[in-house]
């Protein structure tokens, strides 16, 4: 994948980039995760030895962006890095495994897409396995850049779908945090706050996805605060009436005493594992992908467009608008709840404007009323602020002036108003000697 | 009683500094229906604008010995602060909302934000993480009235403030540019055919709010005199919340909002416990906006905007 976007950015030359289409063609989706397994497996066993060899100190973690932005005389032995372990290994294999992979391909288009996506994701995830079996800090930035996406795509729904200016993300988020953890904190730990644990420990691992399950119930019904004047009012109001909420929900988190207060909630069981988090990323954005294509997703963009016409044409817009909220609700309490259980913390600080503001600059970075948008622009935010870290306060220019940049050339986000079908990613892709 | 008449004093000074800024969002959405959400921190620029030149004037009396008294000093920062202020509003401008007029509304909000960040950013990068003390340039005195006590910098923030409202609803109702203005905001298509271009108008707009912005940060700084970087977010996100209260686009209902919101936050921390202000002040809106969703002023449609 990094490879891909790297080839890219050089591909200015006419020719250069005929070429480079005419070696990236004619490889399905499967060919290029088969490689970038390969290549995660290379660094897992090699990448000591490599990085060694090429006067790296140790192997560089995400990306090598910290690296090198903490020494840049690193810059030629981490890019050589770069090249020989992910750019190399993912092209020969992915180009090597054409014919196999097409053929694969092939066979699982003729099958439901279910089986050819549970083929892909689980290769994926292995990827993702042995990528994060090497450092600590990549797993945990791969888990907060997965919750990312689902709260991104969450509020989708609302902003993008249904056009309407939400702030209250924050807000769904701390009220599925604060439940999920409630629920695990009082069941299944010993802690200050509850006591003891109520039932075994054990058990802990299984109920933890009905714990999220009510977090997001409990930020469903939240959002029906905002959901129910949103029948009246719409715009500058509505975005007001959900930051009154977003204010309401943190100042009475602080002042309930029985969830800790202003001291936040901690030592949460550490049930947000990484296949945990994956398994939940992936429902959530088959679901919301599936949402937004049904019936119910069109009504969602009729209401946006005009809503007198789409009541004209039988859309109930009262019901669409609550259904709107409460689903996207859901998911960012769900995503709360997951969030709590990978920091093993939380306050009612970290559910602020600063959260709002970041989780509106991903969701406008990538793009309005598109599902690729938002996994675009959660990973990309997320992992741009991860990796320019060590310019520490300079990072919060940088990133901004690059959405502002976005905002002046693309109004919409980078990737605006399209669909994301899984069958058509998933194709083969001999026949097509355009396009990759 | 006393204490209801103290708390009613604080309301005033507390809400004088939502109403400032609170104009400076409805007089830009008035023009370009866009809300300036650099605003709040536009506003911190002010205070640490103002505390520059309060210093640099401080450090020229020190110098030269002229005895310039306490309050000629501010009523010059004051003056200074919002002339420069005015600029960053203009550039703000420029840059994030002129290229954004056409643009999905969403977007400019953005680009706002983003604005407001990197000049929380920019701030912190430049003058560091330490909080700066605002110089005090009047001494204090508190007088007695029954069992009310009132400082004199509570009736300077409350008088400046007032005075200033009472300029710019001059200004807007009997000046030709306030007539263009006015023009503007009630028909943005057809005024720039008259002949008055909008690309003269909307600075002229962000210059005012700024300027009041700055003004509000001095009186800020008089009033609790530690600078930090953040300061403008959550008062700017209040005043925000005034703005629509008081009917997009409304002079007179921004200021009557931001005085209200003032209220409701300093009696409710009066009437509750002090920890509960923020869930009380903001249900009390939340309710308001339910039952009357246009706020105070404003109209249902937003092509009849009142300035």
């Amino acid at each position: 994948m990094a490879s891909q976007e790297q080839n890219t950015r050089q591909g200015n030359k006419k020719g250069f980039r005929a070429w480079l289409q005419k070696l990236l063609a004619g490889i399905p989706l499967i060919g290029w995760i088969s490689g970038l397994f390969a290549a995660v497996l290379i660094e897992y066993f090699l990448g000591d030895l490599i990085s060694y060899y090429l006067g790296l100190p140790k192997i560089p973690v995400l990306f090598g962006f910290l690296t090198v932005l903490k020494k840049p005389l690193l810059m030629p032995g981490t890019t050589g890095y770069l090249i020989l372990v992910y750019g190399l290994p993912i092209l020969l294999i992915a180009k090597s495994l054409r014919k196999p992979a097409n053929r694969l391909a092939a066979f699982l288009d003729k099958g439901p897409v279910s089986i050819g996506a549970v083929i892909h994701l689980g290769l994926f995830y292995g990827a993702m396995h042995f990528w994060t079996d090497l450092s600590d800090y990549r797993l945990l930035v791969l888990k907060l850049t997965m919750i990312a996406i689902m709260l991104t795509l969450s509020i989708n729904v609302i902003n993008g779908y249904m056009g309407e200016f939400s702030c209250s993300h924050p807000g769904f988020m701390a009220l599925g945090a604060y439940g999920a953890s409630t629920i695990t904190l009082l069941l299944f730990a010993n802690d200050k706050l509850f006591g003891d644990a109520l039932l075994p420990e054990a058990l802990g691992l299984y109920f933890f996805p009905l714990a999220l399950i009510a977090g997001g119930l409990i930020a469903a019904l939240g959002a029906l605060v905002i959901a129910i004047p949103s029948f009246r009012t719409r715009g500058d109001y509505l975005a007001i009436i959900s930051l009154a909420f977003l204010f309401i929900v943190k100042s009475l988190i602080e002042n309930l005493e029985f969830i800790g207060g202003p001291r936040g909630m901690s030592s949460q069981p550490n049930y947000s594992n990484l296949p945990m988090v994956f398994t939940v990323m992936v429902l959530c954005i088959w679901i919301i992908n599936n949402f937004v294509r049904s019936t119910m997703g069109k009504a969602l963009n009729a209401v946006r467009d005009n809503e007198l016409a789409a009541e004209v044409m039988t859309v109930n817009t009262r019901k669409t608008k609550i259904i709107a909220f409460m689903f996207g609700a859901f998911w960012a309490g769900v995503a709360g709840g997951l969030f709590a259980h990978v920091l093993r913390y939380v306050n009612p600080g970290s559910f602020g404007i600063q959260r709002l503001a970041e989780i509106l600059a991903m969701v406008y970075f990538g793009g309005l009323n598109s599902v690729t948008g938002s996994i675009v622009g959660a990973v990309s935010i997320s992992v741009l602020s991860e990796a320019l870290r060590p310019l520490e306060i300079y990072k919060w220019i940088i990133i901004p002036l690059l959405l502002i940049m976005v905002m002046l050339f693309r109004p919409w986000g980078l990737i605006s108003f399209t669909e994301f079908n899984p069958k058509e990613l998933m194709k083969p892709k001999e026949k097509k000697i355009e396009g990759k | 009683m006393d204490l209801f008449l103290q708390n009613i004093v604080n309301a005033l000074q507390w809400g004088s500094f939502y109403a400032l800024i609170a104009l400076g969002y409805s007089m830009v959405y008035s023009i370009l229906m866009l809300f300036n959400f650099a605003h709040g921190d536009i506003f911190m620029v002010g205070a640490y604008i103002g505390f520059g030149v309060a210093t640099a004037l401080l450090g020229f009396v020190a110098m030269t010995g002229i005895p310039l008294p306490g309050w000629l000093i501010l009523i010059l920062t004051i003056i200074v602060t919002m002339f420069f202020t005015s600029f960053v509003g203009i550039f703000i401008e420029r840059v994030g909302y002129r290229p954004l007029r056409e643009a999905p509304r969403a977007s400019a909000a953005i680009t706002g934000l983003m604005i407001g960040i990197i000049l929380e950013t920019g701030n912190l990068a430049i003058l560091g993480a330490r909080r700066l003390s605002f110089p005090q340039l009047i001494e204090s005195t508190t007088y007695q009235f029954g069992g009310v006590y009132v400082t004199n910098k509570k009736i300077l923030i409350v008088g400046v403030s007032l005075t200033l409202m009472f300029l710019l609803h001059r200004f807007i109702q009997k000046s030709k540019w306030g007539m263009a203005m006015r023009a503007m905001s009630f028909d943005f298509q057809a005024v720039p055919l008259m002949g008055i271009s909008i690309d003269r108008i909307a600075p002229l707009t962000f210059a005012i709010g700024s300027a009041l912005a700055a003004a509000a940060g001095i009186l800020y700084g008089l009033a609790y005199p530690v600078l930090d970087p953040y300061m403008g977010v959550l008062l700017g996100w209040k005043a925000f919340v005034a703005a629509i209260l008081g009917g997009r686009g409304s002079i007179l209902g921004a200021a009557l909002a931001g005085f209200m919101l003032g209220f409701i936050e300093i009696f409710a921390a009066w009437i509750f416990p002090s920890t509960l202000r923020d869930v009380i002040a903001y249900s009390i809106i939340l309710l308001i906006l339910t039952l009357r969703p246009h706020g105070f002023f404003g109209q249902a449609h937003s092509t009849q905007l009142r300035l």
